[in-house]
């Protein structure tokens, strides 16, 4: 199965190169890889740009910037490592834990039950009159309905459960609303992505908005979609959140970070999320 | 031994206080009218073999951003910015000088940082860290550091 997608994707390279462009050095700009996952899920990774986007015409998937052998990775379940957590989330969601004696799978039965959640996050929670994203869910779930403890935020527990929650909407189309009560967190978000942090003086924009296919040394920059999130990161060996990257990427601005889970990374995350809205849910991803 | 150790640390003290008196701080440079700095930041001539190093390494790294052919034996070269090859030919060497120490004088939008930049900056960090800084913060560059890059830029002439 694996050596039929890797000989596709070798195949697109092929035509590739016969078109004249060089394949290894790939940029500038995405490669024109299609992605699709146990033969079975498409994923898009090109969409026109939503409205809301002032400066980019076409969104892409990070996928489509990360070398082969990086991509192929997360053509297969079997071949893509961050299943491994996925599979432990299924055993914690199975798992009766806290004063009310509960699991997930007591309300919510099988995690497909979760199918299109992802896609829709961050979003407006009216009943507690803020923007929630997956991990705030998890943990009003387990304290409020399991009597459990809260997960910490990037914990692994944590980072497992919301790659299980993502895995289940894969495929289906990424679409945030930044409208009606979310609106004000959107803006917050948006400023944020605009803002030149640090002794560096970068923006999420300069790299992932302006520069997206150049090299940063030997970085190709993406997009800085979220849509692939959580993502496992080859350098980490282990599924990374999107604020743990979200701090790492202010950090290496020489800048003081905002913390994971903070008020600025959850409106960060939804306008992000929004960049995205038109996107496959691909999460969890394999990146570099 | 006491003796000795005392002597050596005057001896330091002395070295550094002499060169000290000629380095302009980064809250003194003259920059001119478009962002030049017409004299040496450090008051000393750069060493453009010190500089070379610094256009792969540590706080310099101007080769994430920039291709430059003449240091193509180095690995992983940016495309963010231009090309540095022919700089020298394109510049003269004030303006290389006031463009590593601040290239907004010259280009308000760029992405270039201000090697030489010490204030002004947002929630400024102490180093890679994460965690809070200090403003006025140390430049990423030395003033020598500058000369030394400075130096190497006007080796770089298409002729």
């Amino acid at each position: 199965m694996t050596t039929t997608k890797a000989f596709k994707l070798v195949s697109g390279i092929a035509l590739t190169a016969a078109l004249g462009m060089s394949p290894a050095l790939a940029g500038p700009g995405p490669d024109e890889d299609q992605l699709v996952i146990n033969e079975d899920i498409e994923i898009v990774t090109e969409a026109a740009a939503p409205a809301h986007m002032e400066y980019v015409d076409t969104i892409y998937s990070g996928w489509r910037f990360r070398e082969d052998d990086t991509q192929v990775m997360q053509m297969d379940d079997f071949d893509n490592p961050a299943m491994i957590y996925v599979d432990k989330a299924i055993d914690a969601w199975n798992t009766v834990e806290g004063a009310e004696e509960k699991s997930c799978a007591s309300c919510h039965g099988d995690p497909e039950s979760l199918r299109g959640l992802r896609a829709e996050l961050p979003k407006w929670n009216a009943d507690k009159g803020e923007v929630y994203t997956a991990e705030m869910y998890v943990n009003d779930c387990r304290t409020e309905r399991m009597g459990a403890e809260a997960w910490g935020w990037n914990g692994q527990d944590m980072r497992n459960m919301t790659a299980l929650i993502s895995s289940v909407s894969r495929g289906l189309p990424v679409n945030v609303a930044i409208d009606g009560p979310a609106q004000e967190t959107w803006e917050k978000g948006k400023e944020i992505y605009y803002t030149r942090f640090g002794q560096l003086e970068l923006s999420c924009a300069n790299c992932h908005e302006d520069n997206y296919g150049n090299m940063i040394r030997a970085d190709h920059l993406s997009q800085g979609q979220i849509n692939g999130f959580p993502t496992y990161r080859l350098k980490d060996a282990n599924i990374v959140s999107m604020h743990n990257r979200f701090r790492g990427c202010i950090r290496d601005t020489r800048a003081e970070t905002f913390s994971v889970g903070s008020p600025e990374f959850v409106a960060l995350e939804l306008y992000v999320a929004s960049r995205g809205n038109g996107l496959s849910v691909e999460g969890p991803s394999v990146r570099n | 031994m006491k003796r000795t150790l005392t002597a050596f640390s005057v001896l330091l003290v002395g070295a550094s206080a002499a060169s000290a008196a000629d380095v302009i701080a980064p809250a003194d440079v003259p920059y001119g009218e478009y962002g030049e700095v017409a004299v040496s930041l450090s008051g000393q001539p750069g060493d453009m073999e010190k500089g070379k190093v610094l256009m792969n390494r540590g706080a310099g790294n101007c080769i994430a951003c920039h291709q430059v052919t003449a240091l193509e034996d180095l690995p992983f070269h940016g495309d963010i910015g231009p090309s540095l090859d022919g700089v020298a030919d394109r510049w003269e060497e004030a303006d290389l000088r006031g463009l590593v120490a601040n290239a907004k004088n010259y280009f308000p939008d760029t992405m270039m940082p201000g090697f030489y930049k010490y204030t002004g900056f947002i929630r400024v960090g102490d180093a890679y860290t994460g965690k809070a800084g200090i403003d006025p913060a140390e430049p990423l560059l030395t003033a020598q550091d500058i000369e030394d890059v400075v130096a190497f830029l006007m080796t770089l002439k298409d002729g």
